[in-house]
């Protein structure tokens, strides 16, 4: 399984054509408490670079993009009654959804781990 | 991810002339993260965080810096309070006149349109050979034109001294804030709320400390000289029970309280009988005359028709944030959030907002139009956390 991240700070994890998304713990970390998330609709379609989720913290409400096209597939229902799980495991449990990506090439652009950090450790 | 909606009514421009608080060092040593405000660089919330900023504030007791605000003095020549006390109403809607020493009152200035320009704290001063003084705090972001608006519509012989250079502003806010401060004096403890003294906290440092705040909570604000504010906080800073507390958890403490933010749920487009505050315009006050915005303040009184500043509780846990649509149960706007986002201390969403007349009684079901979607809500009573303060035994 790989992992990859945006400069907007989602990541994916990817396992054949199946990615689980979410937020970056550096993410997490900057939005501050969560307090709601409002996830996608299961078998909504997305393309690169859309609107597939809002992270709401005490601070401000934030888009979560789509790190690339696909078809949601599940989402992490746990996150209606317990969004603070994002701040205790943005990496882990506090996923957002899973999807079918439509074309693995668009995960060329992304970063790996280590340029993500390098990218968090510039801003 | 992108930021796409403020939910606390802070900037992320970057000014290079922003100014600092005699604090500001201190902030930064706590780890702060600071942002702009009100042409300030202020601290928004340290590493506790907002949330537990917050709880903190209501179970046991936080440090808020609030040294942006504005404090001066206002004398007359002629040395009675008296001339003071009418001068000053020629511009407020509250009774002043009838202030007795270390007594506090809320009140606004308004515009010649009745529309609110800033909301301030007015005290007459306790000590004896101050009495004759009336001592105001004002809001940061106001506090120029403020100062600007006084110097035009006092009249001669009433002098305004504008204190910014020489007074900081801290305040000590929670169930604990008494039993902290009652060991640098114990006077303190018999204060009731909305009055005030003058007395020596200890180690020299002569403040002037009122029991109000912005919190809901009872306890202080502490108005001291710059060069001793320093030493007054690493003194409260050495109880367990005092945190440094952010504008993050101001706002929501503020916000839980039903109190109105300036520039958010009251600025030069309302009154103040449509921000709900006529408790703070005595009877004999609204008669339409006697005040700059006097006419505005009797119209909307007899004119049932004018919006309303509500509480709004959204059911479900999605905040809305400021300038969301509010609809009634056919669709139809009736008014917009002004103050909206999460309350800790309710543990869901909260919000204030203004909304048409017809929809203005408890309980009334809304919509809330959230990134496209109506979610219901209610209209209810304000505040959302109950007042703790202090009115004696």
């Amino acid at each position: 399984m790989s992992i990859y991240f945006t400069e907007d700070h989602e990541w994916i994890a990817v396992d054949g054509d199946i990615g689980t998304v979410g937020i970056s713990p550096y993410a997490a970390g900057q939005l501050g408490d969560v307090v709601f998330v409002e996830l996608p609709d299961v078998e909504a379609e997305f393309d690169k670079g859309d609107e597939a989720a809002v992270v709401e913290s005490v601070k401000a409400a934030s888009e979560v993009y789509a790190p690339v096209g696909g078809e949601v597939t599940e989402v992490n229902g746990k996150l209606e009654d317990a969004p603070e799980t994002v701040n205790a495991s943005a990496d882990g449990d506090g996923w957002f959804y899973k999807m079918k990506i439509a074309d693995t090439s668009e995960l060329e652009g992304l970063m790996n781990a280590e340029a993500y950090k390098a990218y968090c450790d510039g801003l | 991810m992108a930021h796409i909606a403020a939910g606390l009514p802070f900037g992320d421009v970057r000014v290079t002339d922003l100014k600092r608080t005699k604090l500001f060092d201190k902030h930064v040593a706590a780890g702060a993260k600071m942002v702009p405000f009100a042409g300030y660089e202020m601290p928004v919330q340290y590493p506790l965080g907002v949330l537990n900023e917050h709880k903190h504030t209501r179970e046991h007791c936080g440090l808020f810096d609030v040294s942006h605000m504005g404090q001066c003095f206002i004398s007359a020549d002629d040395g009675t309070f008296e001339t003071v006390a009418k001068a000053l109403e020629k511009i407020v809607p509250a009774d002043v006149q009838s202030l007795e020493p270390g007594q506090q009152r809320y009140s606004q200035f308004l515009n010649a349109e009745g529309g609110i320009l800033d909301d301030l704290m007015i005290a007459r001063l306790g000590i004896e050979k101050a009495q004759r003084m009336l001592y105001l705090v004002v809001n940061a972001g106001c506090k120029d034109a403020d100062y600007d608006h006084m110097a035009a519509n006092l009249p001669e012989g009433v002098n305004l001294r504008v204190m910014d250079d020489s007074l900081s502003l801290i305040a000590l806010q929670g169930p604990k804030a008494v039993d902290v401060l009652a060991t640098f004096h114990p006077d303190v403890k018999d204060l009731v709320f909305m009055t005030g003294i003058s007395l020596d906290l200890g180690d020299g440092i002569w403040a002037r400390v009122t029991r109000a705040g912005y919190t809901g909570e009872d306890g202080y604000e502490i108005s001291v000289k710059h060069e001793w504010v320093e030493a007054l906080v690493d003194k409260l800073l050495a109880y367990d029970e005092v945190e440094l507390i952010g504008l993050g958890a101001r706002d929501s403490l503020r916000l839980e309280a039903g109190l109105c933010l300036y520039g958010h749920d009251i600025d030069t487009t309302v009154s103040p009988i449509e921000a709900g505050l006529f408790w703070s315009i005595p009877k004999h006050r609204r008669a339409g005359e006697g005040y700059i915005g006097a006419a505005r303040v009797k119209s909307d009184l007899d004119d049932k028709s004018t919006k309303r500043l509500v509480g709004i509780l959204p059911e479900g846990r999605a905040p809305a944030r400021e300038h969301t649509e509010i609809q009634d149960m056919d669709g139809n706007t009736i008014g917009e959030i002004t103050s909206g986002g999460f309350g800790p201390t309710v543990g869901g969403p909260v919000a204030m907002g203004y909304v048409a007349r017809p929809f203005v009684k408890t309980g009334t079901d809304i919509q809330l139009i959230v990134r496209g979607k109506a979610r219901p809500a209610k209209v209810v009573k304000l505040p959302f956390a109950p007042h703790n303060y202090y009115r004696g035994t």
